[in-house]
């Protein structure tokens, strides 16, 4: 079952680097994302955000043209922060890079340095904070733009607790990756049923799913505090999601500097992630599980149980991005469903061994595992391996259409569908979420084949 | 007005006009200002668009993935056959291919696409980073054309290469090296080739179905529903219809001075260009054949016999609701001003990503006093023209739907990714049909614009 080596790429399963970094920007309050490149690129990524979120997603762009290109793109990108912060009134400026101008070689650190200098010079003293980021398309998904956006913040706006003057109570700094609104939600709904203080980075629940309005936000409410950015360094500790992030991430950073001691873990997806979390909770908070989780937990024990008979030995096959992919491999081996296929755009080096570890003793065969994959790999192995179900974002349609078999929408992005900015992906709660919608998926497909037309399944 | 002051760039003034205030005088075909926010895309884009409807050619994107994954099957531009357009073909270049260039990665590429798919050609499109680090084109197109024996086309699409403009020259000039090769025998003297039409929905099909009562053959579909072979024997039709702003009309240029085809602007959205375009054919035609005028008059008076009595309906329901129009060329913004009136609208906005000075002034001539009209907008602006003129719908594409959406104000896509037809006179009651769903719909009753209370609770 081995993929030939293609060279070229079908229908990709990944984005590019800057359209994960300009996400992860807009979870910051009062935060413009600004793409250092041609108009083209921040065009498109809004074009391609607006349709999952159905918000409006401004991107900034320093707009280069030809002579740019050749001279430099820094009296763009200074002119480009000049109008964002005039006009937008921004208190935060994301700055991420493009494969342009990576490769035309623009500075950008140094140009922001410049740019803070002149402002400075000329008597604006109070800048919105500069974040940069590189995320030369060429090396790298949306994954790993998001979260080298994340570390970026981290790295040039928090600040050593020591030098705090203000004494901080214990708080919990929580880095969740890339989720839906309705999961950041759920998860402030956690930390505040343990009464907990925390902060979530970044958290877009508002900015990317918001009220009707009267008047149009130039910037949308809601997002990270900028203040609570500064004092990360001094929490009590880190939680970090993802289990195939390398090591530079905002977690590693802020117990490398600060000493915030890290806890890595899986998105809490399933009991078993999900445990790991809220144990983890528990200990932290120094508080036993509120009864309304507990609950909740109990409740999904029973629908599994209920469940069951739907389930067993189904096969599903799993896409999307590795740490999603794992998280959701690891819900389906424990309530019977067999992974046959788990396979991402993305290559960490890690995947496989996430994903073995989280199947081992659960799951009778392990999955195939496949990094680097297109949709058009995806298909010539899922057609050999006659699925029972496809879980993954909108882009698994026509690969769903052939097989005839259903499709579970989960993640980014999903472009064919109502409500992908609502979707409840984590803990018992959008466990049980799942459960329901991939039992009641496999239900309707037998209803719908069977000549008897039962109202009672 | 302050409100809106607020929210203009200086550089933008001259930009922006509004009707009855100065004499006209407006700026437009310029860069797009840093830090913006322009709703334009770029010259990729651009050549994106126009070849993309071609069915089957193999579209290969020479460059990084998001230019090939932000393209993937997108556009409602149906086919008839083949639907090579519907796949997202990418060299999906990496750090080692930009450090030692792609043309290696490019040949194979295009060599194992060309092996799995056969397709009757290949356009190859080059992007941002390829004009940077100079990779060869045209002379890895040339060797893959003769080694597999179909034309192999480079589209020189950088997108820093200017705006969506020069994309569209680009692939105009991509396709103009096939137009020639083809055969031509069996063309009928009453025969045109469409330009400039995607066939969104199958609107091509709709205005080809007029054509074929009329007795005129069409040729060439460029490039709605379009075909290699039908490309290279366009040289062979008596006409070019050309539709859509800036997109083909250099194609058209190029056909005329190396073909003597000769070539006729036109516009298939709302009633009064739909006809004009059918009678400007049918006067082109009228001397080899007397006939046609009459068809064509007759074909007319059925479609319209139909169509009055459906709009009249919604005419009521319209009647004085107020319109904003920002598109991505000026020539549907005349058709569009038109259709509101007809439908007793009043536009009180239009803008364009790309017009020239020529369309801006001639929307300033067809719409009324009071009117903005814009180039090269913004989320900023065109949020604050909404509210001032208190529109009741806003006409463009997706990146405009959530600013309409999010103040309460309702919306029609008359983008590349419309599902309904909105050519043709059946066009122009679906359109019609749709402004009436969102005008009418009873949800603005709870957004806070219509009830300031209510936001404040929420």
């Amino acid at each position: 079952m081995e993929h030939p080596p293609y060279v070229s790429t079908t229908n990709a399963c990944k984005l590019c680097k800057p359209l994960g970094a300009c996400l992860a920007f807009r979870g910051i309050e009062g935060s413009v994302p600004l793409l250092h490149g041609s108009q083209g690129c921040a065009t498109y990524m809004r074009r391609y955000i607006i349709s999952h979120f159905r918000e409006p997603m401004d991107i900034a762009s320093s707009s280069l043209g030809e002579k740019h290109a050749v001279y430099g793109g820094g009296p763009n990108l200074k002119q480009a922060l000049q109008n964002v912060m005039t006009k937008f009134g921004a208190k935060f400026i994301g700055v991420a890079t493009t494969c342009l101008t990576e490769t035309i070689g623009d500075d950008v650190p140094a140009i922001v340095h410049e740019f803070r200098r002149e402002m400075h010079d000329g008597g604006s003293p109070h800048l919105p904070a500069l974040v940069t980021v590189s995320t030369p398309s060429y090396s790298g998904t949306h994954m790993e733009g998001f979260h080298a956006a994340v570390r970026a913040v981290v790295e040039q706006i928090s600040e050593d607790k020591t030098n705090s003057h203000i004494a901080r109570p214990a708080s919990l700094n929580l880095l969740p990756g890339f989720l839906s609104p309705e999961d950041l939600r759920h998860l402030k709904e956690i930390m505040d049923d343990f009464r907990f203080p925390s902060v979530i980075l970044p958290d877009f629940s508002m900015t990317l799913d918001g009220p009707a309005l009267q008047d149009y936000e130039k910037i949308p409410r809601g997002g990270t505090p900028i203040e609570d950015i500064r004092h990360m360094g001094g929490a009590a500790a880190s939680f970090e999601f993802g289990t195939t992030l390398d090591c530079r991430t905002a977690g590693k950073f802020l117990e490398e500097r600060f000493g915030t001691p890290l806890h890595s873990m899986g998105i809490p997806i399933g009991i078993r992630e999900t445990d790991v979390f809220f144990d983890a909770l528990e200990q932290l908070s120094g508080t036993d599980c509120p009864e309304k989780h507990v609950l909740e937990r109990g409740r999904l024990v029973d629908s599994y149980v209920d469940a069951h008979k739907y389930l067993f030995g189904k096969r599903a096959v799993v896409y999307g991005e590795e740490d999603m992919v794992v998280a959701l491999t690891s819900f389906l081996a424990e309530v019977g469903i067999t992974p046959v296929l788990c396979a991402s755009g993305g290559r960490s080096g890690r995947f496989k061994q996430a994903i073995e570890r989280i199947t081992a003793g659960i799951s009778p065969q392990a999955p195939a595992v496949r990094e680097g994959m297109d949709f058009q790999q995806i298909e010539e192995l899922a057609l050999e391996l006659s699925p029972d179900l496809i879980i993954g974002h909108s882009k698994g349609y026509t690969l769903a259409g052939k097989l005839g078999i259903p499709l579970i929408r989960v993640g980014f992005p999903i472009h064919d569908r109502f409500g992908g900015q609502r979707i409840l992906h984590v803990g018992y709660r959008g466990t049980q979420s799942l459960l329901d919608r991939i039992v009641n998926a496999l239900i309707e497909r037998n209803q719908n084949d069977s000549p008897v037309g039962y109202a009672y399944m | 007005m302050s409100a809106v002051g607020a929210v203009i760039f200086e550089e933008r003034e001259n930009q922006i006009h509004r009707k009855g205030r100065a004499p006209f005088d407006m700026d437009c075909n310029r860069e797009s200002l840093a830090g913006a926010v322009s709703q334009r895309a770029c010259v990729f884009c651009g050549s994106r668009v126009v070849l993309y409807p071609i069915a089957d050619a193999l579209h290969l994107v020479h460059g990084p993935i998001g230019c090939a994954a932000y393209t993937w099957d997108i556009r409602g531009a149906l086919s008839s056959g083949p639907a090579l357009h519907r796949l997202s073909f990418s060299t999906d270049l990496q750090e080692m291919d930009i450090i030692f260039g792609g043309e290696e990665k490019l040949y194979r590429a295009l060599t194992e696409l060309i092996d799995r798919h056969h397709p009757k050609a290949a356009f190859v499109y080059s992007t941002c980073i390829v004009g940077i680090i100079g990779d060869d084109l045209e002379s890895v197109c040339r060797r893959v054309a003769s080694e597999k024996k179909i034309p192999v086309l480079p589209v020189q699409s950088e997108g820093f290469k200017g705006n969506k403009r020069e994309g569209y020259t680009a692939a105009c000039k991509a396709m103009f090296r096939l137009v020639g090769t083809g055969d031509t025998t069996g063309i009928s003297d009453l025969s045109v080739n469409i330009l400039g039409d995607f066939n969104l929905a199958g609107e091509l099909w709709i205005v080809r179905d007029y054509f074929k009562k009329m007795g005129v053959e069409t040729v060439a579909n460029i490039t709605g529903d379009g075909r290699v072979e039908q490309i290279m024997r366009a040289h062979g039709a008596a006409l070019n219809l050309v539709q859509c702003s800036g997109a083909t009309i250099e194609l058209a240029k190029m056909m005329k001075e190396s073909f003597g085809v000769p070539f006729l602007r036109v516009s298939y959205f709302g009633v009064e260009d739909m006809a004009q375009a059918l009678y400007d054919v049918a006067a082109f035609f009228q001397d080899k054949d007397p006939g046609i005028i009459e068809r064509t008059r007759q074909l007319v008076k059925d479609e319209l016999s139909v169509l009055y009595p459906e709009l009249r309906k919604f005419r009521e329901d319209l009647s004085g609701k107020k319109a904003a129009i920002y598109v991505g060329g000026a020539f549907k913004a005349f058709s569009l001003v038109k259709a509101f009136r007809l439908l007793g609208m009043q536009v009180v906005m239009v803008g364009s990503q790309t017009g020239t000075e020529e369309d801006y002034r001639e929307l300033h001539e067809i719409t009324d006093e009071g009117t903005i009209i814009v180039d090269d907008s913004n989320p900023l602006e065109l949020s604050s023209f909404l509210k001032e003129k208190d529109c009741d719908i806003f006409v463009g594409g997706v990146k405009e739907r959530p600013i309409a959406y999010k103040l309460g104000v309702g919306f029609c896509d008359h983008n590349h990714e419309r599902k309904q037809p909105l050519e043709g006179f059946v066009g122009m009651l679906n359109f019609a049909r749709e402004v009436h769903s969102s005008v009418m719909s009873p949800v603005w009753s709870f957004v806070p614009r219509r009830r300031p209370a209510t936001a404040q609770h929420g």
